[in-house]
């Protein structure tokens, strides 16, 4: 590269920075202040890069018509960021981290089916500004006007945000809610009008950052997920809370993407590498270094110590009579079926069979092992994938079946060295990395995966391809995986997973290696998820990158946590609800994703502890 | 013959000298009362001896092994067992699995994925209940437990993996004067007829007179004194750090 070249693609880094730290600091002030992880800050993002659009459009693309615009959709996203923290993320503070999360998904489910609705399915590209519509010429190339704006704007805001934390009492009093909430409470600072406050600030500067950008990238509805895992990663690197530390992580991986970008293809040591294909894990793969070296992020400090007793588990009872007997009634069902049903339901049942197993598996890693992974379909991706591979070049479909769930617990085993490292959301976040790299590796790979096509053809042996047959093969690998796993927890190794979880400092003082037990039990659990995708590839004949994307993920979350936490069945009876619910609702309406999320947020509500919880509750007369 | 030796420990935080050049031992069979006022470096002494916190200098050992530089869990191995201030144990198991998961770990069995955990050595575990009085509770969840009731768990997890030295940081912080003695009498009663060394770091004067064989005094970092109770009680060093120089 040439030193202009340099120069040039060096900017282009910085010019991205500045939306990317908007939202960013938008999301880390949130996080800093309500500890809640907000999977809607991306959907804050599109709604003001959408609004921006049409407010533009409406004013006439004159400088007051497009700057009114883009600051008219801030305020509005920041209202709105307002407004639902108001009716209900306020309702929620209380409940565990991981439903809370749940809730904010789905608010994205919700928001995308909006954004559909009022705008479209169309990409929707701006206007360019007015006033910094041309180009200027620097170190001999031709530069756009409005790439040197945006340069300007991250420090500018970064600099109004220092001045509002520093030198106001608000800015005091979120500076104080940070460090140390219950503290700030104790001291007489108005919780909730503060909540309320950040939560509007914070999305004033997602739809800020989403509106300026309509220039250079079009709104689209695939922004919300795209945006947020960047901004995810930007705010772990900088550390969470830490509003400089966004900012340096934003500038960093920017510019590093636009040098990859920039280099493109080399060619050395006789292979050909390309760096703009890079782009796309470049960030994760930054994140997971820093994370290693400095487990708080480049400039966050250690999380401040949660306080109150959190949900303590019950102890695990062995389960009773009745239970068993249901289960029993329940597999016989299963397998009259083939002779009960036709084709579609049997297609269905299979697929609630592969998330079930998908789910327990989840579940066993975030539950008992208290490890919060938000990248679980990283495993269900590699066993799916490991086994069309297999299949496809190296042995027949009963042996693929089984090397799938291998590849998966090969990716575990590398994936869990790292995330066993970490805790709480860092763990969370180097999970969802982790499954971002695996999603980019098979989305770019064309001549080994079949990139974004995925790979056809992928079908079971002769003797499994009747529907009935594949079927039984389901139901006795899905039946097994997950009596497996649950025999698991009630074994030894389970306990030490929840000895880890309970007390590190006591488990540690009986001789248990924390890390090495959780490890293992990472390891467990991607191979099971493997299996349960091994098995999904080859219901389906072809798999494609979806199958190890973020919702194939956050579906795992939410049959989980749908099905509660805290219990070992649950997990079934949120995979059970989910799928059906999905496929239910996506025959019946153009909008399931809003019904779904509409559907989360009632039973989030109603249901703190998930729907065994509440019939656990109900039925056994527990204390609440 | 000394279970424990600790020979010029040391350590600094930034420019404060935590523990400064500390020396003692302790004896098989023998309770040994480390005490001090608040910032005497007990704390950090104590969590040198655990394996939680590396030392600037000295050396820590246990029946001539080295304990420095060893993880807790290694240190758990070798037979030193501890309860902690503020208790730790798992709270969504019952009283009883606490004990089982020490003795798992103990006949290194936790890494089994088949056998049911709750049915393992429960006979064993409901005999090391009955030994700090809590057999009949050996059912209910940790979670629920008073606290003083948690301490007397914290003692028979700490007992499972037969030790030979007891480390126990304020062992009765937290509970109401009457449960103390009655504690602390439970632990030395134990220690003796099971020849175990005792290490224990108390606030209760009452309870460190009453049940030490022998006391050690830091202030300051420094080991300032050390004796019987009465040899303690009565040198003009301690009187001066607990009661200030008015009364010297």
């Amino acid at each position: 590269m040439s030193s202009s070249a340099i120069a040039i693609q060096f900017l282009n880094g910085l010019a991205s920075a500045s939306s990317l730290f908007l939202v960013a600091a938008g999301l880390s002030l949130i996080f800093g202040v309500t500890r809640i992880v907000n999977f809607a800050h991306g959907s804050l993002y599109m709604l003001g890069a959408y609004m921006a659009y049409s407010l533009v459009e409406y004013f006439g693309r004159t400088p007051l018509g497009f700057w009114g615009g883009v600051m008219i959709a801030g305020l509005a996203a920041g209202l709105i960021g307002a407004v639902l923290e108001i009716v209900l993320l306020r309702r929620l503070y209380q409940a565990p981290e991981l439903l809370q999360l749940l809730a904010t998904f789905a608010l994205v489910l919700v928001i995308k089916d909006f954004a559909l609705w009022v705008w479209g399915p169309e990409d929707l590209l701006g206007p360019r500004a007015p006033g910094f519509d041309q180009a200027v010429a620097i170190a001999g190339r031709a530069f756009p006007e409005f790439d040197l704006l945006l340069i300007a704007i991250g420090p500018v805001v970064l600099g109004l945000l220092w001045l509002l934390l520093t030198r106001t009492r608000w800015g005091t009093l979120v500076r104080a809610a940070t460090e140390d909430r219950e503290m700030a409470g104790a001291l007489g600072v108005n919780q909730a009008w503060l909540f309320t406050g950040v939560f509007a600030l914070g999305s004033l500067l997602a739809g800020i950052g989403g509106a300026i950008n309509i220039p250079r990238e079009p709104a689209t509805l695939g922004m919300d997920l795209s945006i947020i895992s960047d901004v995810f990663v930007v705010v772990v690197v900088g550390g969470m809370g830490s509003i400089p530390g966004a900012f340096l992580a934003a500038l960093l991986i920017s510019v590093i993407k636009a040098f990859c970008i920039g280099i493109g293809e080399v060619h050395a040591f006789g292979i050909d590498f390309s760096f703009s294909k890079l782009t796309l894990v470049v960030e994760f793969i930054v994140m997971a270094i820093v994370l290693v070296i400095r487990p708080w992020g480049l400039l966050g400090r250690p999380s401040a110590v949660a306080r109150g007793p959190g949900t303590v588990e019950d102890p695990l009872r062995a389960p009773p009579r009745p239970l068993l007997a249901f289960g029993a009634a329940m597999l016989a069902i299963l397998v009259l079926m083939p002779l009960l049903s036709d084709a579609y339901t049997l297609v269905l049942l299979g697929d609630i069979l592969v998330f079930a197993l998908f789910s327990v598996s989840l579940h066993f890693i975030i539950g008992p092992a208290g490890m919060h992974s938000f990248g679980h379909a990283a495993y269900f991706g590699l066993g799916a994938y490991g086994a069309a591979l297999a299949l496809k070049h190296l042995m027949p479909m009963e042996a693929a079946l089984f090397a799938g769930p291998l590849a998966a617990a090969l990716g575990a085993l590398l994936f869990g060295w790292f995330c066993v490292r970490l805790s709480g959301v860092y763990l969370a976040m180097l999970t969802l990395a982790f499954a971002q790299i695996t999603w980019s590796i098979v989305f770019q790979w064309d001549t080994f995966t079949g990139g974004s096509n995925g790979l056809v053809d992928v079908w079971p042996a002769a003797w499994l391809g009747s529907k009935t047959a594949y079927y039984y093969l389901t139901l006795a690998l899905a039946t097994a995986g997950i009596l497996l796993l649950w025999r698991m927890l009630y074994a030894p190794f389970g306990y030490a997973l929840r000895a880890g979880r309970d007390s590190p400092l006591r488990a540690d003082a009986i001789g248990i290696d924390v890390r090495r037990t959780q490890w293992a039990g990472f390891v467990l659990a991607g191979l099971f998820a493997g299996l349960a995708g091994a098995v999904y590839a080859f219901s389906k004949g072809s798999i494609s990158p979806e199958v190890v994307a973020i919702p194939r993920s956050v579906d795992g979350l939410v049959m989980v946590l749908l099905g509660g936490i805290q219990t070992l069945t649950g997990p079934v009876a949120g995979a059970a609800v989910f799928t059906w619910l999905q496929d239910t609702i996506a025959r019946n309406t153009d909008f399931w994703r809003a019904t779904l999320g509409m559907i989360i947020l009632v039973l989030v509500l109603a249901f703190p502890r998930g729907v065994t919880g509440m019939l656990r509750r109900r039925f056994m007369r527990e204390p609440a | 013959m000394s279970a424990l030796v600790v020979k010029n420990l040391s350590k600094a935080y930034g420019g404060v000298q935590a523990v400064d050049d500390v020396s003692f031992s302790v004896a098989a069979g023998e309770l040994l009362a480390m005490i001090g006022p608040n910032g005497a470096g007990k704390t950090t002494c104590f969590n040198m001896l655990n394996g939680q916190l590396a030392p600037d200098t000295g050396s820590v050992e246990f029946e001539g092994r080295r304990l420095t530089g060893l993880a807790p869990r290694a240190i758990w191995r070798l037979g030193v067992g501890r309860t902690f201030q503020i208790t730790a144990t798992f709270a969504s198991m019952t009283v009883r699995e606490n004990v089982q998961m020490a003795l798992l770990s103990h006949r290194r069995r936790l890494g089994a994925l088949f056998p049911v955990a709750a049915h393992q050595y429960r006979d064993e575990a409901d005999a090391l209940l009955g030994r700090v009085g809590m057999r009949d509770q050996a059912e209910r969840a940790c979670a629920v437990l008073a606290y003083g009731n948690l301490k007397r768990v914290e003692l028979a997890v700490a007992l499972a993996n037969t030790p030979r030295l007891l480390l126990m940081d304020e062992p009765t912080a937290g509970m109401a004067p009457g449960e103390r003695n009655e504690l602390m009498q439970l632990a030395a009663d134990l220690a003796r007829s099971s020849n175990i060394a005792v290490l224990f770091t108390e606030h209760d004067m009452d309870v460190v007179f009453t049940h030490a064989d022998r006391i050690i005094v830091l202030a300051q970092g420094r080991l300032i004194a050390q004796g019987t109770p009465a040899d303690v009680r009565a040198d003009p060093r301690v009187r001066e750090v607990y009661l200030g120089s008015l009364h010297a």
